[in-house]
C-alpha cells in the first residue's frame, strides 16, 4: 500500500498541520511516511500544501507529481491541483468556501462543508480537522485511535487544551462521510 | 529508540548536538534557517554556543577560530550564502583544521531561488575556494541518513582534520520523515587528542605548540603542506568513500543520483522493472571522494548498456560519471538547472530512449 494525499489550503488553515497529522499516525502504526511542504513565499492567505506519503514499503519518492487523494480546503487549491489526482482517486472538497464543482468525472469527490461542521461543534479553527476526519473516514490508512493519540502528540501539553475540540472535529468528519 | 516525526534541518540540528557539537555560528537564509532556530532554542541550555553571526563571512571565521580551539563546530547555509564563505573554508583547509559546514543547497546563480537544487555539486566537490584542497562531501538522500551522516561528517573532520561538508537539497531540509536518532555523545575538547588544539599548552605539557596558520611564504614548506595534504586525499579516498547501489544485479542500464532525485530515480526504476526494463542505480553517498570505481564497475557490468546520469542540475556529477566511465559505455544526461524536479516520468521516458537508441 501506498497512498499519496496532497492538502492544499489557504495559508493558516492548517493544512500542513493536518498533514501532520497523518503523517505522525502513520509513523505510530509502523508505516512509512514522508511530508513535504510547499515552502514558496507563502503567508496567511497566501497558498499553502503539503505532501503526505504513507506506505507500507520504504518510500522512494517523497515528491508527488500524482496524489491518490487531494484535500482541497479553498478554490484555488482544487483548481490548481485536481488534476494531478490519479483516475479513480479521491477528492476531497471543503464546500463550505469552494462554491464549484470538481471538474473530474472519473474520481470519487466528496463535497463535505467542513467550515461550517467546525463552527457548529464550536471549534471554528478545526476545519482542517473535520476534513481530516472525512479523509479517514473514506481512507482508513491509519485507526481513528491512532489519529487520535497522533494530534494529541503533536499538541502537547502546551496546547492540551485544544485536544477535546479537535477529537469532535475528527469525529464529525467521519461521521459525516459514513 | 523511538522514532520520532522530524524535519530534516531540525534533524540536522539535533543530530549534530548528539555528535558533541557545542558552537554553532550562522546567518539566516532559505531554506536551512530551521537550522539556526533550533541551535537558538537549544544550545543555551546545553551549556552550548549559538551565535547569529553579521554575516556568513564572519560565521565561517568564527568557526575557523573555534576550530582552532579544537572545538566541535558547525556552521550552516544555503547557496549564496555557501559561495560567500568559500574564502574562509579555504583558509581552514589550509590550516588543517576540522568543522562541519552544511549546505542545504537552493537554486542559483546568484540569489537564484528558494527551491531544491544540486547545483553546487562542482563548488562541494571541486574547490569552491582558492587552491588544491579538497572537503569530504556527504550528500544525504533521506532524513534520517541525513542525521547518521552528522555524526560521520563530525568524526571524519577530527579524524583528518579537514573541514567536511553536508550537502542535502531544500527537499531533505524542508521534508519530515520518521528518525531514530543515537545517544548523545559526550564530547570534550582533549589537548592531548586534537594536538592542532590552540589551547591548554604549557611549556610543561610536552607537546609543540599549536600554531594556526595557513601562510607558507617559503616554496618548500608550502610544497611540504600541500604534499601532507594530497597524502590525507589519498588515504580519505581509500576510506572514506561511500554510495548505495539498488538493484543493480542483471541491470541492463544504471542511473547515477544522489540525494532526493536518487529516490526518484528508485520509483522510476521500481515501476520500469514492471515494463520489464531491468535498471540498477549506484547512489554517491559521498560526492567528494567520488565512488569512481563503483560507478565504473556498474557500468562496466556484464549486460550494461548505457549510464543515465540524473541531477538537479545543468550536468555536474555528470563530469565525474563520465570521467570514471571513460568512453566504455554510453552516459547520458536527464537534469535540470534551477530548481525543476526531474520527474518519475521523465527519468522512465530518458531509459526508454536509450533503450530505443541501442535496439
Amino acid at each position: 500500500m501506498l497512498e499519496k494525499v496532497l492538502f492544499a489550503g489557504f495559508g493558516g488553515q492548517g493544512m500542513l498541520l493536518a498533514g501532520e497529522f497523518l503523517a505522525e499516525a502513520g509513523m505510530e502504526e509502523g508505516k512509512h511516511v514522508s511530508w513535504l511542504p510547499s515552502y514558496g513565499p507563502e503567508m496567511r492567505g497566501g497558498t499553502a500544501n503539503c505532501s503526505v506519503c504513507v506506505s507500507d514499503r520504504p518510500i522512494a519518492s517523497p515528491v508527488i507529481t500524482s496524489a491518490d487523494c487531494i484535500v482541497a480546503m479553498n478554490r484555488p487549491s482544487l483548481e490548481k491541483f485536481e488534476s494531478i489526482v490519479v483516475p479513480g482517486g479521491l477528492i476531497i472538497v471543503n464546500s463550505s468556501l469552494i462554491d464549484i464543482p470538481s471538474t473530474r468525472t472519473d474520481c470519487d469527490v466528496v463535497y463535505i462543508p467542513a467550515s461550517e461542521i467546525a463552527e457548529r461543534i464550536e471549534n471554528p479553527k478545526g476545519a482542517n480537522v473535520v476534513i481530516l476526519g472525512a479523509l479517514l473516514g473514506k481512507k482508513p490508512m491509519v485507526r481513528q485511535e491512532t489519529m487520535a493519540e497522533a494530534i494529541r502528540h503533536i499538541l502537547g501539553e502546551r496546547k492540551a487544551r485544544f485536544l477535546p475540540g479537535n477529537l469532535r472535529a475528527l469525529a464529525a468528519g467521519m461521521e459525516f462521510v459514513s | 529508540m523511538a522514532k520520532v516525526l522530524m524535519k530534516g534541518n531540525e534533524a540536522i540540528a539535533e543530530a549534530a548536538i548528539r555528535a558533541g557539537c557545542r558552537y554553532f555560528f550562522g546567518y539566516p537564509i532559505t531554506p536551512q534557517t530551521e537550522v539556526p532556530e533550533y541551535m537558538s532554542r537549544v544550545m543555551p541550555k546545553i551549556g552550548g554556543c549559538f551565535l547569529q553571526a553579521e554575516s556568513e563571512v564572519a560565521a565561517i571565521n568564527m568557526v575557523y577560530g573555534a576550530a582552532g580551539a579544537g572545538a566541535r563546530v558547525m556552521t550552516s547555509s544555503s547557496s549564496p550564502g555557501v559561495s560567500l564563505k568559500q574564502e574562509g573554508i579555504s583558509y581552514i583547509a589550509g590550516a588543517e583544521l576540522p568543522c562541519v559546514i552544511v549546505n542545504v543547497m537552493r537554486g542559483g546563480p546568484g540569489l537564484g531561488g528558494i527551491q531544491a537544487s544540486q547545483g553546487d555539486y562542482f563548488q562541494a566537490t571541486k574547490g569552491g575556494g582558492h587552491g588544491d584542497y579538497h572537503l569530504v562531501v556527504y550528500a544525504p538522500a533521506s532524513v534520517q541518513e541525513v542525521v547518521d551522516l552528522m555524526g560521520v561528517a563530525f568524526d571524519t573532520a577530527d579524524r583528518y582534520r579537514n573541514p567536511v561538508m553536508v550537502v542535502a537539497d531544500g527537499i531533505i531540509g524542508q521534508m519530515m520523515e520518521p528518525v531514530e536518532l543515537p545517544e548523545p555523545r559526550e564530547y570534550r575538547i582533549d589537548p592531548a587528542k586534537k594536538p592542532w588544539a590552540a589551547t591548554g599548552w604549557t611549556p610543561e605539557s610536552g607537546r609543540e605548540r599549536a600554531v594556526i596558520n595557513s601562510l607558507y611564504i617559503e616554496i618548500e614548506e608550502l610544497d611540504e603542506l600541500n604534499m601532507r595534504l594530497q597524502a590525507r586525499y589519498d588515504e580519505i579516498r581509500k576510506n572514506e568513500t561511500r554510495w548505495e547501489s539498488y538493484q543493480l544485479e542483471g541491470a541492463e542500464f544504471v542511473a547515477c543520483a544522489y540525494g532526493t532525485v536518487a529516490r526518484i530515480c528508485k520509483a522510476a526504476i521500481d515501476e520500469l522493472r514492471e515494463e520489464g526494463i531491468r535498471v540498477g542505480l549506484l547512489r554517491p553517498i559521498t560526492l567528494w571522494p567520488f565512488p569512481e570505481k563503483a560507478v565504473r564497475e556498474a557500468a562496466m557490468a556484464d549486460g550494461v548498456r548505457g549510464v543515465l546520469t540524473v541531477e538537479l542540475n545543468a550536468g555536474q556529477m555528470l563530469e565525474d560519471v563520465r570521467l570514471a566511465v571513460n568512453g566504455a559505455k554510453p552516459v547520458s544526461f536527464l537534469g535540470h538547472p534551477g530548481s525543476k524536479m526531474p520527474t518519475v516520468e521523465e527519468i522512465k521516458s530518458a531509459i526508454r530512449r536509450m533503450k530505443e537508441e541501442q535496439a
